[in-house]
C-alpha cells in the first residue's frame, strides 16, 4: 500500500519528527515500498488465531510494596539539557496543568 | 605475556586461575591489541583503560588475598553501548545519546562486574540497534575484520568485531531480530541469543521490547558456554524474565550427537541463497550425519512472512520505546533560541499571507522543540522505523497491520512447535549472503530488512538460536550455521555447537592483523 | 423545586490515587509534598534501559475497589502503552488498560434526598494506571517556560468511570462524597481533592423534552473541578449555559464535535479548552514489559468477604438495630469506619443508641474536631464513656454534671466513678430524697396546688429548696418523685 507525503506529515507529527520537504518525500517512498512488501502478510488466513504479543508465558510477576532508595535530584536531574536548581524545563506547557 | 589475543576465554580463565598470568598483564595486553587493531576495524565507541585496569587491580589483589573470584575473573570483556554502565555513557550509537550518562548499571553488567569481568569498553552498533550492517551508527563505522571493505553485520557490529580480530575473547551482544547471531556469522565468530527471559533486559536500551534478548559473543560455543552462565538468571527488575535455574551451561557440552535429530527447513535453501553459503551450510549438516545425528525435513509454512511480521512489530514497539528521547529529561535537544526564532518566522509569514487555517495549525513551540529535537537526535533509520511503527499502531491502520502481524506470530511460533515435536534442533544459514561492502545497501531499507530473513523467527518465537562458523566463501568472507532450539534449550544449541566445533576448526581461524592495513582506509 | 425543562445526563470519570507506600512500578516513595524531583529513580523518571514491575498492593486495592463497587471482576487482566507526548509523562507512554481492564459492570448506590430509595449509579469500568509528574508553571516574569516534577510520575491510579446515570449537579456531588467514604473505609485511597488524590472529569449533557421527541445536546466534558463543590458548582453552571445554547441554536449531539471546557473557579463559569484533533490517536498496544495478571474466582470470592461492612450496609444497620433516624446514620457513617466503630462499642455499653449517637455528636466529634484527633485517639473509650451515659440514664448524674464528668475524664482519664467523687458529686441514697421530697411537699400547699392546677412549672422551687438542702441530689429525680406524690395525694 502506497503512503502518501499528506499522510506522512500526519505520521510525523504523531511522532515528533520534524521532516524536511526532501525527507517526507524519501520517506513516503521507502515507507511505500515496505508497506508494499508487507501485503505478504493479507494472504495469511489468521481468522480464528489469537494474537501474540508476548513469547513468555509467564503471569502474576508483582514486587512487594516497599520504598527503595532512588536517585538524589542532582542525579535525577544531570543529564537534563535545560533545567534549574529543581525541576527540568520546557516550553510553556499549554491547556491544564 | 605476547599472544593473550590466541587464547579462549576458557584458556584464559585457566591461566589466570593458575596464576601463569595476572589480571593487570591481561588487560594491559588486551588495550594494547585494542590500540593497535581498533584503528582500523573501529570496533569500538569507547575504550576505558584506567577503569579496565582498576578493575584487574582489584582481581589481582582478590586473588592474592585468597578471597574467591567469579567464573571470569580477570578476563576482559566488550560490551555493546546499548547496555548501561553506571557513570559512564551508554549512547546507543545514536546523536541523542552521545553525552547521556546511565545513573546504573544494567542487570548484566552487574553480574558481569560480580563474576570479576574486567569490562574494557563499550561496542558499536547499528542506531539503538536498528540495522544489519552497524553503518546506522552516528559515530562510525566498524569494519569486518575479514575485508575492511566490508560490513561486519549488526546491530552487534562491533561486539563481533572485536572478537573476530581478536581484541577481547569475550563480548556482550543484543538480539532483536538477529543482532547477535548476523554479525558473529559475518565475521567466523560463534554467537547465541537466548530464550527470550533467560537473561535480564533491565540496563539495555529497549529497541522491541518483546523481542530483545542479551547474549554472548566469543570465539567458540565453549567461551559462549562460559558467558552465558555469567549473564542468565532470573531478575525481580524484569518481569519479562524467567524464573528457572540456569545450567551450568559450561559443563554441559559434553554429550554425544549420535541420534540427535536435526531438522532442516528446504524453504531455507531454496531462494536467494548465497550458492556458496549453501555449500556450506549442507556440509555442515553432512558433518552432523557424519557424528551420528538424523537430519529431518521439516515444514515452516510461515517462515516466508516473518519478516513482513518483523518489521511491523518491532517497528511498532521501537516506536513507543523511543518516545521518551524527546531533549526534556536527558539526552539531545536542539537549540531552542534558534527553534523558537524560527518559528516567530514562520508565523509571521503565515499571517503576512493570511492563511488562517495554516496559522492555526502549527506546532506550539513545546511540539517544535520535541520534534526538531528528534529530528536532530536520531539518523534516519531510526527515523524510518519509528514512522513505520506510528503508522502501523495509528488509528486505522491497527487492524490491519500490528494485529495481523501478531497473529502470524502466532501461526510462526506453532510451526515451531509443530517442528520441534519432530526433531531436536533445526539447522539452516543465519544470512542469505557473506558480509555485503559497505554502502552496498544502504539506500534500500527493505533490501536490508530482507537480510534478516533466516533469524527474526526465533525472535518472534522467543527461541534460542546460535550461529557459529561453518566455512568460508572463495572470497575468505566467513560463512555461519544458524542453529535453533525449543525453549530453554540452550544445553541443546550449545552441545551441537560444541560437537561441530570439536570436529572442525573454521572457528579457529583468525583474520589477518590490521595493523598495517591501517593507512590505507579512510576514516 | 421547579422542574427543569430539561433532564442533566452526567457521566463522570475519577481518578484516585491508591495507598501504597511506593509507586506503581517502582520502590519511590509516593508521599505528597516532598520538593521536586526528589522522589524518582531511573524507573519512573523513564532513563534508556528501564523496565516496570507491579506493585503487588496496588493491584490487591484495585481488586479491592473492583469488588466493593460490585464489578465483574477480570480473571485474566493486561496493560497497554497509551502513548502521547507530554513532558510530566517522561517514557513518552502512560502504561494503562485498554481492552481488558481490570473490571466492569459495577454499580454504587448513593443516598437520595428526595426518594426513599437509593439510586444506583452504574459503573462502566475500573482499571489501574499510572500517574503522570506535574508540569509548574513559571509566573516570573518574561519566562514562558514550565517546570517539571516528577514526583508524582508513576503513582498508582484507579480509574473509575460511571454510565451517565447522574442527574443532577447535587447526584454527582452526592456521588463522589458516597465514592471517597466507600474507598476511605477500604483505605484503598484517601481521596484528598487538595492534594490531587481524587480528580475528576464529567461528561454532561441535557435532554430535552421538544414536540419532536427527545433532542440530547452536545456532550461536553467538563476539567478543572478542584472540590466537590466545584463539580456542582461547574456542572450546575453547564447545564444553564447548554440550555441557552441550545435554545439560541437548537444544536444537537451529533452535529458538533465533543468539547472540553475548563471549570474557571474564580469566574465561576466553564471555557473551552484546546485539543489538537491528533492528540487523540494514542496508539494502544499491549505493554511488552508487563506480564498479564491473573485471579482466580476464590481470589475474588476471598477479596469480596473481606471487604467488611462497607457504608451502605453500616447505615441500614444504624437505623435498624439501633433506632437511629436516617439522619444521625448518616452523620456517624460519614465520619469513617473508625467512628462507627466507637458508636458501636458505646451504644452497645450504654444501652442506648439514640444517646450514645447525641453524645457522640455533640461531644466526642467536638473535641476530634477541635483537636484535630482521629477518633481512635480520643482519650475517653467508648467503655468508660458507655459507663457515664448509663449514670446519667439512670439517674445518678444529671446531664450537665455528665457533662463534667466527661470534661473531668478528658483532661485526666480514670473511671467515671473516680470522676464522680473528684468532682464531689455524692450519690444519694433514693430513701434519703424520697423523704426530702415528702417533706417538702407537705410543707409547699401552695406550690401543691399550682402543680395539680396544671402548672408543672411551679415544681422548680421545689427542686430549688431540695437542693439548697442537699446539693448532691439529681434534680431530675427530685422532679419526678413529686411529681409522683402530688399525683397520689
Ligand atoms: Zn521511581
Amino acid at each position: 500500500m502506497a503512503i502518501s507525503e499528506q499522510e506522512i506529515r500526519k505520521v510525523a507529527l504523531l511522532a515528533r519528527l520534524e521532516l524536511t520537504p526532501e525527507e517526507a518525500r524519501l520517506m513516503a517512498t521507502q515507507l511505500s515500498r515496505v508497506l508494499e512488501y508487507m501485503e505478504l502478510l493479507n494472504s495469511v488466513d489468521t481468522q480464528g488465531v489469537e494474537p501474540l504479543a508476548l513469547a513468555v508465558e509467564v503471569t502474576n510477576v508483582l514486587r512487594e510494596d516497599r520504598v527503595t532508595p532512588g536517585l538524589d535530584r542532582e542525579s535525577a536531574l544531570a543529564n537534563a539539557p535545560h533545567r534549574d536548581d529543581e525541576c527540568y524545563r520546557v516550553p510553556a506547557v499549554l491547556g491544564e496543568t | 605475556m605476547e599472544s593473550f589475543w590466541e587464547l579462549t576465554a576458557r584458556e584464559l580463565s585457566d591461566k589466570l586461575r593458575r596464576g601463569e598470568c595476572s589480571a593487570v598483564e591481561v588487560a594491559r595486553a588486551c588495550l594494547d591489541r585494542i590500540a593497535a587493531e581498533d584503528a582500523t576495524v573501529r570496533a569500538f565507541l569507547s575504550v576505558e583503560p584506567d577503569w579496565a585496569l582498576s578493575q584487574a587491580e582489584e582481581v589481582d589483589r582478590r586473588r592474592r588475598a585468597g578471597e574467591s573470584l567469579g567464573p571470569l575473573a580477570g578476563v576482559p570483556v566488550a560490551v555493546k553501548d546499548n547496555l548501561c554502565v553506571q557513570g559512564r555513557v551508554t549512547s546507543c550509537a545514536s546523536r541523542m545519546l552521545a553525552h547521556f550518562r546511565s545513573p546504573y548499571d544494567a542487570t548484566v553488567v552487574d553480574r558481569l562486574l560480580k563474576a570479576g569481568a574486567i569490562i574494557v569498553g563499550k561496542t558499536n552498533l547499528d542506531e539503538f540497534a536498528m540495522g544489519g550492517s552497524t553503518e546506522t551508527s552516528a559515530f562510525q563505522f566498524t569494519r569486518n575484520p575479514w575485508d575492511v571493505e566490508r560490513i561486519p553485520g549488526g546491530s552487534s557490529g562491533g561486539a563481533a568485531a572485536c572478537v573476530a580480530a581478536r581484541m577481547v575473547p569475550l563480548s556482550v551482544g543484543s538480539d532483536t531480530g538477529g543482532s547477535i547471531r548476523q554479525p558473529a556469522a559475518l565475521c567466523g565468530i560463534s554467537g547465541l541469543k537466548p530464550t527470550y527471559g533467560r537473561v535480564s533486559r533491565f540496563g539495555l536500551v529497549a529497541f522491541a521490547s518483546s523481542l530483545d534478548q542479551i547474549g554472548p559473543l566469543a570465539q567458540s560455543a565453549e567461551d559462549c558456554a562460559l558467558l552465558l552462565e555469567v549473564l542468565a538468571g532470573h531478575d525481580p527488575r524484569d518481569a519479562t524474565s524467567l524464573d528457572r535455574p540456569v545450567p551450568r551451561y559450561a559443563s554441559e557440552l559434553e554429550g554425544a550427537i549420535k541420534g540427535l535429530r536435526i531438522g532442516w527447513v528446504p524453504e531455507h535453501f531454496t531462494e536467494g541463497l548465497d550458492g556458496e553459503v549453501g555449500e556450506a551450510v549442507r556440509e555442515a549438516l553432512r558433518i552432523y550425519e557424519d557424528l551420528g545425528a538424523e537430519l529431518v525435513e521439516v515444514a515452516s509454512p510461515h517462515a516466508r512472512y516473518a519478516v513482513a511480521a518483523y518489521y511491523i512489530i518491532a517497528p511498532s514497539e521501537a516506536s513507543s520505546n523511543l518516545a521518551r528521547y524527546d531533549g526534556v529529561h536527558y539526552g539531545y535537544r536542539t537549540d531552542e533560541k534558534a527553534m523558537l526564532a524560527d518559528l516567530e518566522e514562520e508565523r509571521r509569514l503565515l499571517r503576512e499571507s493570511g492563511d488562517e487555517a495554516a496559522l492555526e495549525e502549527i506546532d506550539s513551540a513545546l511540539v517544535r522543540l520535541y520534534r526538531r529535537s528528534r529530528a536532530g537526535g536520531f539518523g534516519a533509520e531510526v527515523k524510518r522505523r519509528i514512522m513505520l511503527g506510528t503508522y502501523a499502531l495509528s488509528a486505522g491502520y491497527y487492524d490491519a497491520y500490528y494485529l495481523k502481524a501478531l497473529k502470524v506470530r502466532r501461526l510462526i511460533r506453532q510451526d515451531y512447535d509443530r517442528a520441534f515435536s519432530q526433531v531436536d534442533v533445526i539447522a539452516g544459514p543465519v544470512t542469505p549472503s557473506p558480509a555485503f561492502r559497505l554502502g552496498e545497501k544502504t539506500s534500500d531499507p527493505l533490501a536490508m530488512y530482507l537480510f534478516d530473513l533466516y533469524t527474526v523467527g526465533a525472535n518472534l518465537a522467543g527461541l534460542p538460536a546460535m550461529a557459529i562458523p561453518c566455512g568460508f566463501s572463495r572470497e575468505g568472507l566467513p560463512i555461519g550455521l544458524h542453529l535453533q532450539a525449543p525453549a530453554l534449550e540452550e544445553v541443546r544449541l550449545l552441545r551441537a555447537a560444541h560437537a561441530l566445533q570439536r570436529n572442525t576448526d573454521w572457528h579457529r581461524r583468525r583474520p589477518g592483523s590490521h595493523i598495517a592495513a591501517r593507512s590505507e582506509l579512510r576514516g | 423545586m421547579a422542574a427543569l425543562p430539561y433532564t442533566i445526563v452526567v457521566g463522570l470519570e475519577v481518578h484516585v490515587q491508591l495507598l501504597t507506600e511506593s509507586k506503581l512500578f517502582c520502590g519511590c516513595s509516593t508521599k505528597f509534598g516532598a520538593p521536586p524531583n526528589t522522589q524518582t529513580c531511573p524507573v519512573c523518571i523513564g532513563m534508556p534501559g528501564v523496565l516496570p514491575v507491579m506493585n503487588a498492593k496496588a493491584f490487591a486495592l484495585a481488586l479491592k475497589a473492583a469488588a466493593a463497587l460490585n464489578c465483574h471482576i477480570a480473571t485474566f487482566t493486561k496493560w497497554d502503552r497509551k502513548n502521547y507526548y507530554y513532558p510530566d509523562l517522561p517514557k513518552g507512554y502512560q502504561i494503562s488498560q485498554y481492552d481488558l481492564p481490570l473490571c466492569r459492570d459495577g454499580w454504587l448506590d448513593v443516598p437520595s434526598e428526595d426518594e426513599a430509595e437509593d439510586r444506583r449509579i452504574r459503573i462502566i469500568r475500573v482499571h489501574l494506571e499510572e500517574d503522570a509528574g506535574k508540569s509548574l508553571h513559571d509566573e516570573k516574569a518574561g519566562r514562558a517556560d514550565s517546570r517539571i516534577d516528577l514526583n508524582r510520575a508513576g503513582t498508582p491510579l484507579l480509574e473509575i468511570v460511571t454510565y451517565p446515570d447522574i442527574r443532577s449537579p447535587a447526584e454527582a456531588k452526592t456521588f463522589l462524597q458516597e465514592l471517597k467514604l466507600l474507598l476511605n473505609y477500604l483505605e484503598v485511597s484517601d481521596c484528598n481533592m487538595q492534594e490531587g488524590s481524587l480528580r475528576v472529569d464529567a461528561n454532561i449533557n441535557l435532554h430535552i423534552p421538544t414536540p419532536q421527541g427527545i433532542a440530547a445536546t452536545p456532550i461536553v466534558e467538563v476539567k478543572n473541578m478542584n472540590s466537590f463543590r466545584a463539580v456542582e458548582k461547574a456542572l450546575a453552571y453547564e447545564a444553564e449555559r447548554q440550555w441557552g445554547v441550545f435554545q439560541e441554536t437548537g444544536r444537537k449531539l451529533g452535529e458538533v464535535p465533543k468539547q472540553t471546557r475548563g471549570w474557571d473557579e474564580h469566574a465561576e463559569v466553564t471555557r473551552p479548552q484546546r485539543s489538537k484533533e491528533e492528540s487523540s490517536d494514542y496508539r494502544y498496544f499491549p505493554e511488552p514489559d508487563l506480564v498479564p495478571v491473573t485471579v482466580t474466582p476464590e481470589e475474588i470470592e476471598r477479596v469480596q468477604a473481606s471487604l467488611g461492612e462497607l457504608p451502605a450496609d453500616l447505615r441500614r444497620r444504624l437505623r435498624r438495630d439501633y433506632g437511629l433516624n436516617a439522619y444521625d446514620a448518616d452523620v456517624l457513617v460519614n465520619q469513617g469506619r473508625s467512628t462507627v466503630h466507637y458508636f458501636l462499642r458505646l451504644a452497645d455499653v450504654c444501652g442506648d443508641g439514640k444517646a450514645a449517637a447525641n453524645w457522640i455528636q455533640q461531644d466526642v466529634l467536638r473535641v476530634v474536631h477541635e483537636r484535630q484527633i482521629s477518633i481512635t485517639d480520643f482519650p475517653i473509650p467508648p467503655d468508660t464513656l458507655g459507663e457515664v451515659i448509663r449514670m446519667v440514664r439512670g439517674g445518678r448524674l444529671d446531664t450537665p454534671k455528665g457533662r463534667q464528668v466527661f470534661a473531668h475524664l478528658l483532661q485526666h482519664g480514670g473511671r467515671p466513678q473516680e470522676a464522680v467523687d473528684a468532682l464531689g458529686f455524692k450519690d444519694v441514697d433514693d430513701a434519703e430524697v424520697q423523704a426530702l421530697c415528702r417533706e417538702l411537699v407537705d410543707a409547699n400547699p401552695k406550690v401543691v396546688a399550682e402543680v395539680r392546677s396544671g402548672k408543672e412549672k411551679a415544681l422548680g422551687s421545689l427542686v430549688g429548696q431540695a437542693k439548697k438542702r442537699n446539693p448532691h441530689v439529681n434534680p431530675a429525680r427530685v422532679k419526678e418523685i413529686c411529681l409522683e406524690l402530688i399525683a397520689r395525694m
